[in-house]
């Protein structure tokens, strides 16, 4: 796949974690095309989370090239990097997504608030926030509830929430089912695809859990990606 | 929306934040406390006296005399011949001259022996003259007038019978010649209210059965026969003086200080005032350091809060992070935060420093004679305030420092 049609692609990336010597994450090539769903498997310390940072450039490549939507991440200063991320990408983590102090609503427009050009793209952004919290399955009062109150099935549908406004090419979530049960795992991720797609935003899941697969259009298993280590050379 | 998230931030902490602003609200009051009291306390030295142009004694420090003759502390090494009294008020440039004796007491509170003039001429707090609360001024020669702290404190009514010892603590009482109440003077907020006042003769009339400080055995003169005598004084401790023309001030305390029979100073109050300012302004001084360190203090506990704050906060920075924000939007938020919790409690401290001073007013009256006046902050304490502020900005730096280099580590990925 070429980095020009993708709107994701690693070209000879290795990393290693400062003052870590065992372990580097070798990546020669991984890409995504635009609106694909794609599923990255991988078992605990495979280095999942590490190379969702590298695409989200808050830790940098020592080496090869991370483009998103057709930008080289390195050709960007630190400052460009946070607003780009800002802008491009919606992100869901496995826990602990949101601020527990701060409201709903705020949680949702955060990242609008970094985002000029996604915030534009949002007419009424209040109206938004609202209309994701009730189409993810949200109580109508949530919006205005603190976070930190929402069960935490309740929290991962926020996140999503705030991963879709604005309608961000790419949605980047880190096991964001891992702590639902399997009931609420279905209808969440049935309700993020259908977000996702009406939106035709790109899907990158990290997990270790294989059953998720059939919902994707295509399932990448992190060892296929990376190189064997070579860390203690 | 940032500022919202950080009072958000700030409320979710409610505990450890409101601990810390107290802590600041506190030391802000006692600092504004320290300031209120020491400029009261100027302003309540400087309104003791006023309209007179100068103070006259016997040689000896300036501040000393200003210090005896109009606070009541310390005592006159020297005294004044009445003979040099008469000439000084008789020469052109006086327009008026009050003697003052001093020497007796009453209990703890001074006696001072002057004539009525000393009614009139005695002037505080921007030209206020003395009133008589109760009773009349002294007519006979055994009145006394006393002050209103004197009333209080002895709880003495207009005819109750006064005994003035000679000198001071003194165990040696004039019990031959009562006294009596004859008027209470209305409260001053000077020493007149300590003051038990008399006419300068009554000061001869305790003295005329005693020689160089001792009563002459079996001799007690009648009060009658007292009253019928000269009873001239043969020196005063001090006098108030008032010009013709302000221009005369300067003219006449040369020749007073060059005065050829004895050795005489003259002062200018306010002159007088500004040596002594000079005087207690290393204890100012250090009044002003100590109460500021505690001030420090509590900023400094409040860096600490914020510091222990910071490990727990990891993920809500990684959260900013991964949306977006830069690692100066944390640093700032930081900052922020440490502004807001600053600003609170300067604003807590100064309300606790007029709640304080309404409940202290009378009591620091009562003990110390000093009438703190309630007025809305005036520009220095508004720039206290604005730099306790600034310092709680400045010190947050320091662990939102750490914080904007923990963020850039950990990324959106905290490890916990
Ligand atoms: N912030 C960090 N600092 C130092 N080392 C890190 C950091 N984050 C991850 N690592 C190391 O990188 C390696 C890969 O970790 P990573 O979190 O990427 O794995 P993962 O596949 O996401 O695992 P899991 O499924 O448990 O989330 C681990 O050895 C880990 O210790
Ligand atoms: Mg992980």
């Amino acid at each position: 796949m070429d980095s020009d049609t993708s709107i994701l692609s690693l070209r000879d990336v290795r990393y290693r974690w400062p003052g870590r010597a065992s372990f580097a994450l070798d990546i020669a090539d991984f890409a995504i095309a635009p609106s694909e769903t794609v599923l990255l498997l991988g078992e605990s310390g495979s280095g999942k989370s590490t190379l969702l940072s590298l695409i989200c450039g808050t830790i940098t490549a020592q080496a090869g090239s991370v483009t998103v939507g057709g930008t080289d991440l390195a050709s960007l200063s630190a400052g460009k990097r946070d607003r780009f991320r800002a802008e491009q990408i919606g992100l869901i983590f496995q826990q602990f997504n949101l601020l527990p102090y701060a409201s709903v609503r705020d949680n949702i427009l955060l990242p609008l608030r970094f985002a000029p050009q996604r915030r534009a793209r949002v007419a009424a952004p209040q109206e938004e926030a609202h209309r994701l919290c009730t189409t993810l399955g949200l109580p109508e009062e949530a919006i205005a509830a603190q976070a930190g109150t929402l069960s935490v099935g309740q929290q991962q549908r926020v996140a999503a929430a705030r991963a879709l406004i604005g309608a961000p090419p790419l949605i980047i979530a880190d096991e964001p089912t891992s702590a639902l049960d399997a009931a609420t795992q279905a209808t969440f991720l049935e309700l993020l695809f259908a977000q996702a797609r009406a939106n035709r935003s790109t899907l990158l899941m990290v997990s270790h859990d294989a059953r998720l697969a059939a919902h994707f259009d295509r399932v990448v298993q992190m060892s296929d990606v990376t190189s064997p280590l070579q860390g203690a050379a | 929306m940032i500022l919202r998230l950080a009072f958000r931030s700030l409320m979710a902490r409610a505990l450890t934040v409101g601990m810390t602003i107290l802590a600041i609200a506190l030391s802000v009051a006692l600092f504004l406390g320290v300031e209120k009291v020491r400029t009261g306390a100027k302003a309540s030295f400087a309104d003791t006296i006023s309209g007179t142009d100068l103070i006259i004694g016997a040689r000896s420090g300036s501040v000393q005399l200003l210090l005896y003759s109009v606070f009541r502390i310390g005592n006159a090494t020297n005294n004044l011949t009445w003979e040099s009294y008469n000439d000084i008020a008789a020469r052109p440039e006086v327009d008026w001259i009050v003697p003052i004796s001093l020497g007796d007491s009453h209990r703890q509170f001074r006696v001072m022996g002057t004539t009525s003039a000393f009614f009139e001429r005695y002037k505080y707090r921007a030209g206020r003259s003395l009133a008589v609360a109760q009773g009349l001024l002294m007519d006979d020669l055994f009145d006394a007038v006393i002050g209103a702290d004197v009333a209080a404190t002895l709880n003495y009514k207009v005819g109750d019978p006064i005994v003035v010892a000679h000198g001071l603590a003194s165990f040696v009482a004039h019990d031959d010649q009562p006294f009596r109440v004859s008027g209470i003077l209305e409260k001053t907020g000077t020493p007149v209210d300590r003051t038990v006042i008399v006419s300068l003769r009554a000061i001869e009339a305790i003295h005329v059965d005693w020689q160089s400080g001792a009563k002459i055995p079996g001799q007690s003169t009648p009060a009658d026969v007292i009253r019928q005598m000269e009873l001239e004084p043969k020196a005063v401790t001090a006098a108030l003086v008032g010009v013709k023309s302000r221009l005369q001030v300067f003219g006449l305390q040369r020749a007073i200080n060059d005065y050829p029979q004895e050795p005489l100073l003259a002062i200018l109050p306010g002159v007088a005032l500004q040596e002594l300012w000079q005087i207690v302004g290393i204890a100012e001084t250090a009044l002003i350091a100590v109460s500021g360190m505690v001030v420090i203090t509590a900023l400094i506990g409040m860096m600490a809060t914020i510091f222990s704050s910071l490990n727990e906060r990891r993920r809500e920075m990684a959260i900013f992070r991964a949306m977006g924000a830069r690692p100066r939007v944390i640093l700032s938020l930081l900052v922020l935060e440490a502004t807001l919790m600053a600003a609170i409690g300067a604003i807590i401290g100064l309300a606790l420093l007029y709640a304080g001073l309404v409940v202290a007013q009378p009591l620091v009256d009562a003990a110390f004679g000093l009438w703190l006046p309630i007025d809305p902050p005036s520009l220095r304490e508004l720039w206290v305030l604005v730099g306790v502020v600034a310092a709680g900005a400045i010190v947050s730096m320091v662990p939102a420092l750490r914080a904007y280099r923990m963020s850039l580590a950990d990324g959106m990925m905290v490890r916990i």
